[in-house]
């Protein structure tokens, strides 16, 4: 075998495995680490609605925002990428937008931590393309951003 | 200034209306920060270099929108909205709109 065929095939292999191995832990960490945040924010409603029930009248109101960018490991692109070629469900893709957006949210709750409720809440998603236009990295920035509203409890 | 998402401000009367402002800004990575996320991007995760950048094109596209909100007299935004839309490859714009108003 030329040492020229075990390069070009060699290096993206590991470059696999090393992406499934450690990008699977680094998943795992992310989610339990927003799970834990997310448990804090339990008694801070967020809704998508502009008007809702308050139970007493509304002190302030403030614009929330909260974004991330992510990206999936190699392992998952290169599954994608065969997924993308028999057509069907990416169902490796869908941890990456669930990351996200979970992420998102949870900042824009942390922008404004001692808030009662978040009202009006938009996600947005837009790709990321690098810097040869290649738009298939798997890389998305999710938004999140609603408004923050504190409840009048009285002098 | 207040900013907020819905079309009031709880608890405040609007006053006056001043109609729509806007602050956009473009932006495009630099290389330093490309490379890194090429390496980040085998593992996978969160990108920093890029959320921050993303998130300063917002604060400053913002702070455009409120600067002209200023000029005109407002001292509230209502109904903000963001959008992000890719312009060239490798940039992207990011718009901030919204209705200016005064409120008492």
């Amino acid at each position: 075998m030329s040492i020229e065929l075990i390069i070009g095939l060699g290096v993206p292999i590991v470059l696999i495995i090393v992406g499934r191995v450690v990008g699977a832990r680094i998943e795992r960490a992310h989610f339990e680490n927003i799970a834990e945040r997310e448990a804090r924010f339990r008694n801070q409603p967020a809704l998508s609605s502009k008007r809702f029930a308050a139970p007493v009248a509304i002190r302030s109101a403030e614009l929330a925002c909260g974004s991330v960018v992510v990206s999936v490991d190699h392992f998952k692109r290169f599954v994608g990428g065969l997924r993308m070629f028999f057509g069907g469900e990416v169902r490796s893709y869908s941890t990456l937008i669930e990351r996200g957006r979970r992420e998102a949210m949870l900042r824009m709750k942390e922008s404004h931590p001692d808030a009662d409720a978040y009202i009006n809440i938009r996600m947005e998603t837009s790709t990321i393309s690098n810097a040869t236009g290649n738009e298939g990295m798997g890389t998305i920035e999710v938004l999140a951003y609603g408004t923050a509203v504190h409840y009048d409890r009285g002098p | 200034m207040i900013l907020t998402n819905i079309e009031i401000v709880p608890g405040r009367q609007i006053v006056q209306h001043f109609g729509l402002v806007q602050g956009s800004t473009i932006r495009a990575k630099h290389f330093g920060r490309d490379f890194a996320a090429g390496l980040k991007n085998i593992v996978g995760g969160e990108l920093k270099g890029y959320t921050e950048l993303l998130q300063e094109s917002r604060a400053e596209a913002t702070s455009r929108m409120v600067a002209q909100a200023r000029e005109l007299g407002a001292n509230a935004v209502l109904n903000v909205r963001f959008t992000t839309s890719s312009v060239a490859q490798g940039a992207s714009e990011i718009l901030a709109y919204g209705t200016a108003v005064r409120i008492e």
